[in-house]
């Protein structure tokens, strides 16, 4: 049994080694992928204080736990491979050695967790609540596979209801109340907070806020049915001014002016779309589907799936189940001069 | 060595009370089991405390009948245990007698428990309390009618003289599934019929 | 049903064991053979009750299904494997995961450790069978039957499709039409039944079964690894029985208790669900982390340092792992104080694991550690375990699990864990203990190719897993867009999956090999410590031929190994013969209490899992008189199995005898 072994003491070192060099290299993988756009990557990019604290806190735990890591193989590989004065197959080594290993690594181990422990529940009360009083609250409520948003107001004439995409002004914190209408989802915009789930029948809440201007990504985080891949919303953070000049064109209902060129599609909209869809200022207040009155205003359809140009519309309408099989929104047989018109139609939607 | 294992005692063969596998099987049913009845009344608090709808709906439940049915089930375990005894010490036939009665007495509890669903104007399906409610009585009624088949069949070997005072390990084993049915009874009973009158 | 036993003059109700020997070849061991065998054929294969068998039987179906389960997994990498497949559908791609997650949870990842428990502990314990064989029996025809079950709808593409731990209101009827949740649902009950029954037995075996001077504080740490699973199955599994079952009143029924719109409560699943799910993931492991723990030390040349320490840890890793099930619901939005408490539990939990990890290392270290394959697969363990372990406490932040629940860094840990703990161990052990289960040793050189290709595999598949989540890839999506930046560590993880699996087929192809043509083995070809490895390759249908006395936690080691007091008596022992029997013992001292008989072979098993089977067929089918017909017959073979029979000294003997010879 031992004729073999320095080779294959050998080769156990040399795999380890790979092993080794393969798992601590990995890391650089994460930097690499930097050259792709990783609208998610939570783990190198913050922007918000409900975020940073845990963006620290995370590099802590993986400085921390790849030096465990790294100091436990070194000191399994040592033990295996450590020089041992050749001695009979059959001897059986003593039974009483060998506590020291046990006292000394769990205590070591026992004073590390006290300390990450104590590290994270402060971390947890930092993030808990922001430090002064939300400047703005929505209600963003999950529904198979989009999201709708309502921008709470003290004055209900104030009030207005969008989808799929959020606007915050940055530097402010907003408070998110979390509703679901059918399964439970979890609203997660990395970038700038941690996820909660949103539960039928209940309100959660979490707070978000954006340190600089920008678009944030966002992504429904548990299963609820075919399209969960394809549940994403996004957060744009923009200064006061701008974020309040979009509000004040959300609050506006679709304009109304008719003209030749838009009737026919309208006509068709309210016939096979208000069922589901609303636009405020028409007749269409179906209340399925995501607010459509300002749809030109956001920057991607179908809830992340598709950047929002004529194109990409159309073949929204026509062929939502190939796109995104399994969505609540039917394909819709057009000919193609319904088509043309709807979609002169939807392009007024500013 | 030898001495340590005591080679020369004569040893019991067979399923000699609570030294048989049975019993101590039992006794691990009746943990499994009783943790069954723990989530179950998990399950009502949890959902009593989340309510917003009047609890328990019908108003506070009446404690006149289950009460009394409570001391029948009670009583018959007395007599479970009090057959045992006879056996122990050679009355058989007061252990039929005994063993009879406590048969009798947990039909009693089902009559009983049947006739108060009956009188109960909602069903499983009428509301939350009603699911819970059928639920955890049914559940338990369903453990009721296992225990008195066991009783049954007790009831039929000790008749057929299976059993003297050196082997009667069936009466033990039944007989302590038999209490534990009763002792969860109490735990139902005060959750269902008692606890809504502390709030 | 009549066989010796029964006809055999001598049912006193006490009696002096006799002590003798019984070398192979002699007229005792002959009988004791002639007492133990099963028929031949199928009726031998359908009634036996012998637990190497069963045991046997659990290991090789709970790989199948591994196999199974595999194969799942590896249809979704190809999926994942690079941005915007079509390969699968998004509802096939549920039900893959789903099943995956369920057959590699409740169908291979227990079962396959009941099946070293089954096979082992009679042999460790020196004792000749479980404490209820019949029970043994019927606990592997349930979970048979429950695997067909779950597996039933999968050809009908109606397979569960709501992720293992299926939250409602998703599983409920409104949102999930089909049988599927319902076949999970019955089929988790039915599951539910062979797993408890299962469990009893393992408590009642350590209780009663042990071999005399087995006291407590010898008992190998593979024991006490089942001994806690089962003490912790017996509690935990009502809860998920209960909630599965309660969803499928909601289905079925129309109760209401997880119906939102009249007061039910989706987080009660949560609760129920985790409740059991928490304990259960130690459940799986800790028999796993036994095996190690006793197989180590083989290779190592010396006893496992810190016998003790490790046996608590494996306790108190339960006893915490009932305190933690929150950490899975971090995200639900619960106050932040609970999170905090629940928090610190899941990071105190850590500390049982370090004493393992130390122990190990130190066995190692302080030994003289041979390499053959299984050493290999032990020595690969601790460091799977160790990341995996790593990867729980970063989840175990309550802010950090903020951002990192439900995405692939949870996969990536789910692995780590599971295959490092579980399917390393139980393929070192396979190798370790084929000798003793086949009579021929495995070979070598393909040993340790599998082992080596397994473990680049599988940290090259998984590994990049944690990359993924940290890029913020969740869960259970079926496909992603190019642009997200996770298609390099997907395309990663795709190759390193099926780098794994063929590591898997070379272990298959391994065991094919060494089945036909192994080099026969000696009854200790390691030369291990424990008491498995004092009889033949395989063991005789008896165990031991005499009952053995057990001074010591390493018997066959005794000579070599001061260890304080006396020597184990092996070739000396009870010989009790008269029919089935073995002897019972005192729980904690292992003093020899009580003769105890043990049943004959028997079709009733089967029959009431067959029953047992369809009885929920029916259900599923809504079958209602099919239904209480089967209940019936179930009830039917409950009363005849537990007919106080004479054979077993169950009831009184006619015929009063109270000379204490023996014969033999
Ligand atoms: C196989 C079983 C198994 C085991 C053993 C573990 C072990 C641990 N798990 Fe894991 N866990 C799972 C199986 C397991 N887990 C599964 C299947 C899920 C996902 C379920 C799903 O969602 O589908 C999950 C999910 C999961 C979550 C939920 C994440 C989420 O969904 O958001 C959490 C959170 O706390 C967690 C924590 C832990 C911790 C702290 C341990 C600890 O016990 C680990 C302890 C071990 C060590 C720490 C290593 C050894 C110690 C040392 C080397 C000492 C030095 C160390 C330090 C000083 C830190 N696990
Ligand atoms: C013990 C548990 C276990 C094991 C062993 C595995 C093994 C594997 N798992 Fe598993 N996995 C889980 C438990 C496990 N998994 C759980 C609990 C989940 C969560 C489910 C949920 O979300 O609900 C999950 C989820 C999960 C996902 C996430 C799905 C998602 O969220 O979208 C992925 C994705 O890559 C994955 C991949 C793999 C792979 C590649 C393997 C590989 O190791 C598989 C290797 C292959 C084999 C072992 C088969 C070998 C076969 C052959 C060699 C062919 C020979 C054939 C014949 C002889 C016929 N798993
Ligand atoms: C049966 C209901 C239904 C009908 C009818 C319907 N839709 Fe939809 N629509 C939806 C749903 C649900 C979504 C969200 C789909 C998703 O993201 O998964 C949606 C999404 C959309 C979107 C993308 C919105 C966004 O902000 O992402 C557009 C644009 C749209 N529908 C246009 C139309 C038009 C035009 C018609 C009629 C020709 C129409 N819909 C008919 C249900 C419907
Ligand atoms: Cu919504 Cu996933
Ligand atoms: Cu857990």
């Amino acid at each position: 049994m031992n004729a073999s072994e320095p080779r294959l003491r050998h080769s156990i070192a040399f795999n380890y080694a790979i092993f080794l060099c393969v798992l601590t290299t990995a890391p650089t993988a994460l930097a690499e992928t930097e050259n792709e756009i990783a609208p998610l990557n939570y783990f190198l990019h913050s922007y918000g204080p409900a975020s940073t604290p845990t963006m620290y806190l995370g590099w802590a735990f993986v400085g921390l736990m790849v030096a465990i890591f790294v100091i436990i193989a070194l000191l399994l590989a040592w033990a295996i491979l450590r020089k041992r004065p050749a001695e009979d197959f059959r001897s059986i080594g003593r039974d009483d050695k060998g506590m020291p290993w046990i006292y000394i690594g769990t205590g070591v181990s026992t004073c590390i967790l006290f300390a990450l422990a104590i590290y994270s529940l402060v971390t947890l009360n930092v993030i808990a609540k922001p430090t002064h009083a939300p400047a703005l609250t929505l209600t963003v409520t999950g529904y198979d596979w989009w999201w709708k948003v309502e921008y709470e107001d003290d004055d209900p004439a104030r009030r207005f209801v969008t989808a799929n995409e959020i606007h915050i002004p940055a530097g402010l914190p907003v408070l998110v109340k979390l509703k679901s209408a059918d399964v439970i989802h979890a609203f997660w915009v990395p970038m700038l907070a941690g996820k909660t789930q949103m539960i039928p029948g209940l309100t959660n809440q979490q707070w978000i806020e954006a340190d600089t201007e920008g678009v944030y990504r966002g992504q429904c985080t548990q299963y609820c049915g075919v399209q969960h891949a394809h549940m994403g919303l996004e957060v744009v953070a923009q200064s006061d001014a701008e974020f309040r000049k979009w509000q004040d064109a959300q609050r506006k209902s679709a304009a109304t002016a008719s003209s030749t060129g838009i009737d026919a599609g309208k006509k068709l909209f309210l016939d096979r779309c208000a069922g589901c869809h609303t636009i405020r200022g028409t007749e269409a207040v179906g209340a399925h589907a995501p607010d459509l009155t300002h749809l030109k205003s956001r920057r991607l359809i179908a809830a992340g799936l598709l950047t929002n140009t004529p194109d990409h519309l159309v073949k929204w309408i026509t062929h939502a189940q190939d796109l995104k099989p399994g969505t609540r929104m039917p394909s819709m047989v057009l000919t193609a001069t319904e088509v043309a018109s709807l979609s002169a139609f939807l392009s007024t939607l500013n | 060595m030898a001495e340590a294992m005591q080679q020369d005692k004569p040893l019991p063969v067979g399923s000699e009370g609570k030294r048989s596998g049975g019993w101590w099987g039992v006794l691990a049913l009746i943990v499994t089991e009783g943790s069954l009845f723990g989530y179950l009344l998990f399950t009502y608090f949890y959902l009593a405390s989340q309510t917003e709808q009047h609890w328990p709906p019908e108003g506070l439940p009446a404690l006149a009948v289950p009460g009394m049915n409570t001391l029948i089930l009670l009583s018959s375990s007395v007599f479970v245990w009090a057959c045992e005894r006879c056996i122990k010490y050679r009355q058989l036939r007061w252990s039929l007698a005994s063993m009879a009665l406590a048969f009798i007495l947990g039909v009693c509890f089902v009559v009983i428990q049947l006739n108060e669903w009956s009188k109960k104007t909602y069903d499983m399906t009428s509301d939350l309390y009603g699911s819970l409610y059928f639920t955890i009585t049914g559940f338990h009624l369903l453990h009721v009618v296992v225990g008195l088949i066991i009783l049954l069949m007790l009831l039929l070997w000790i008749a057929l003289g299976y059993f003297d005072d050196r082997r009667y390990a069936a009466v033990t084993i039944g007989g302590l599934y038999w209490h534990f049915v009763d002792v969860v009874w109490l735990f139902v009973f005060t959750t269902l019929y008692l606890s809504p009158y502390l709030y | 049903m009549t066989d010796a036993a029964e006809s055999s003059p001598n049912l006193n109700l006490t009696r002096v064991p006799e002590v003798g020997c019984a070398p192979i070849g002699s007229a005792a061991e002959m009988h004791l053979a002639h007492l133990w065998e099963s028929a031949p054929g199928w009726r031998g294969w359908l009634s036996t009750v012998d637990h190497k068998e069963i045991g046997l039987r659990y290991l090789v179906t709970a790989f199948i299904f591994l196999l199974m389960g595999g194969i799942e997994a590896l249809i979704m990498r190809l999926q994942l494997a690079r941005p915007d497949q079509t390969l699968l559908t998004p509802e096939q791609y549920s039900q893959l995961f789903t099943m995956h997650g369920v057959t590699m949870i409740f169908l291979y990842s227990l079962p396959i450790l009941s099946g070293f428990s089954n096979y082992l502990w009679p042999l460790m314990l020196g004792s000749r069978d479980m404490a209820f064989p019949r029970l043994n029996a019927l606990s592997y025809w349930v979970f048979l039957f429950a695997g067909i079950f779950l597996y039933a709808s999968f050809p009908l593409g109606e397979a569960p499709n709501a992720g293992w731990f299926n939250y409602v209101p998703f599983a409920g009827l409104e949102y999930n039409t089909g049988p599927n949740i319902d076949v999970y649902a019955l089929g988790m009950v039915l599951l539910g039944i062979s797993t408890t029954v299962g469990a009893i037995n393992f408590v009642v075996t350590l209780f009663r079964m042990r071999a005399p001077g087995m006291s407590i504080d010898r008992v190998p740490i593979l024991v006490w690894g089942t001994l806690t699973a089962s003490v912790a199955n017996i509690f935990a599994i009502p809860s998920v029985s209960l909630a599965f079952f309660l969803l499928w009143l909601d289905r079925q029924t129309g109760t209401h208790f997880f119906d939102v719109v009249n007061g039910g409560k989706p987080l009660l699943w949560q609760h129920l669900f985790w409740m059991f799910g928490h304990p259960w993931v130690y459940a799986v492991v800790l028999p796993a982390m036994g095996i190690v723990s006793d197989a180590l030390p083989t290779f190592c040349r010396r006893p496992l340092v810190g016998y003790s320490a490790v046996a608590l840890s494996t306790m108190a890793t339960m006893l915490l792992g009932f305190g933690v099930w929150i950490h899975h619901m971090f995200a639900a939005g619960l106050p932040t104080l609970a999170l905090s408490f629940f928090g610190a539990a899941s990071m105190v939990i850590s500390i049982p694991s370090a004493v393992a990890v130390f122990a190990w290392i130190a066995t190692i270290w302080l030994g003289r550690p041979v390499f053959n394959t299984p050493f290999l697969f032990f020595a690969g363990f601790v460091i799977l375990f160790v990341i995996g372990g790593l990867s729980g406490v970063m989840t175990a932040a309550v802010p950090l699990d903020f951002q990192l629940n439900e995405t692939y860094f949870i996969v990536a840990h789910l692995h780590y864990v599971l295959l490092g703990i579980n399917v390393f161990p139980v393929v070192g052990g396979i190798y370790y203990w084929f000798p003793k289960f086949f009579g021929r040793m495995m070979n070598e050189t393909l040993g340790k190719w599998s082992f080596w290709v397994m473990f680049i595999g599988f940290n090259a598949g998984f590994f990049p897993m944690h990359l993924a989540g940290l890029l913020g890839m969740p869960r259970r999506i079926y496909t992603y867009a190019p642009n997200m930046g996770w298609s390099t560590v997907n395309m990663v993880t795709s190759v390193g999956s099926f780098v794994f699996a063929a590591g898997i087929l070379l272990f298959l192809v391994n065991v094919v090999i060494s089945l036909k043509r192994g080099a026969l083995a000696a009854p200790n070809p390691w030369d291990a410590p424990t008491l498995e490895w004092a009889m033949p390759s395989p063991p005789p249908a008896y165990n031991f031929a005499v009952i053995p006395f057990v001074a010591s936690r390493h018997p066959l080691w005794e000579d070599r190994l001061d260890e304080g007091a006396g020597r184990s008596s092996l070739d000396q022992g009870y010989l009790l013969m008269e029919g089935r029997e073995t002897i019972g013992t005192t729980p904690l001292d292992a003093i020899p209490d009580i003769i105890l008989k043990m049943p004959e072979d028997s079709y009733t098993p089967f029959f009431l899992g067959l029953f047992s089977a369809l009885a929920f067929t029916g259900l599923l089918l809504h079958w209602g008189g099919f239904t209480v017909l089967m209940a019936l017959a179930c009830s039917l073979s409950l009363i005849a199995w537990m007919w106080p029979r004479k054979a077993l000294v169950q009831r009184v003997p006619d015929i009063k005898q109270n000379t204490g010879a023996v014969h033999g």
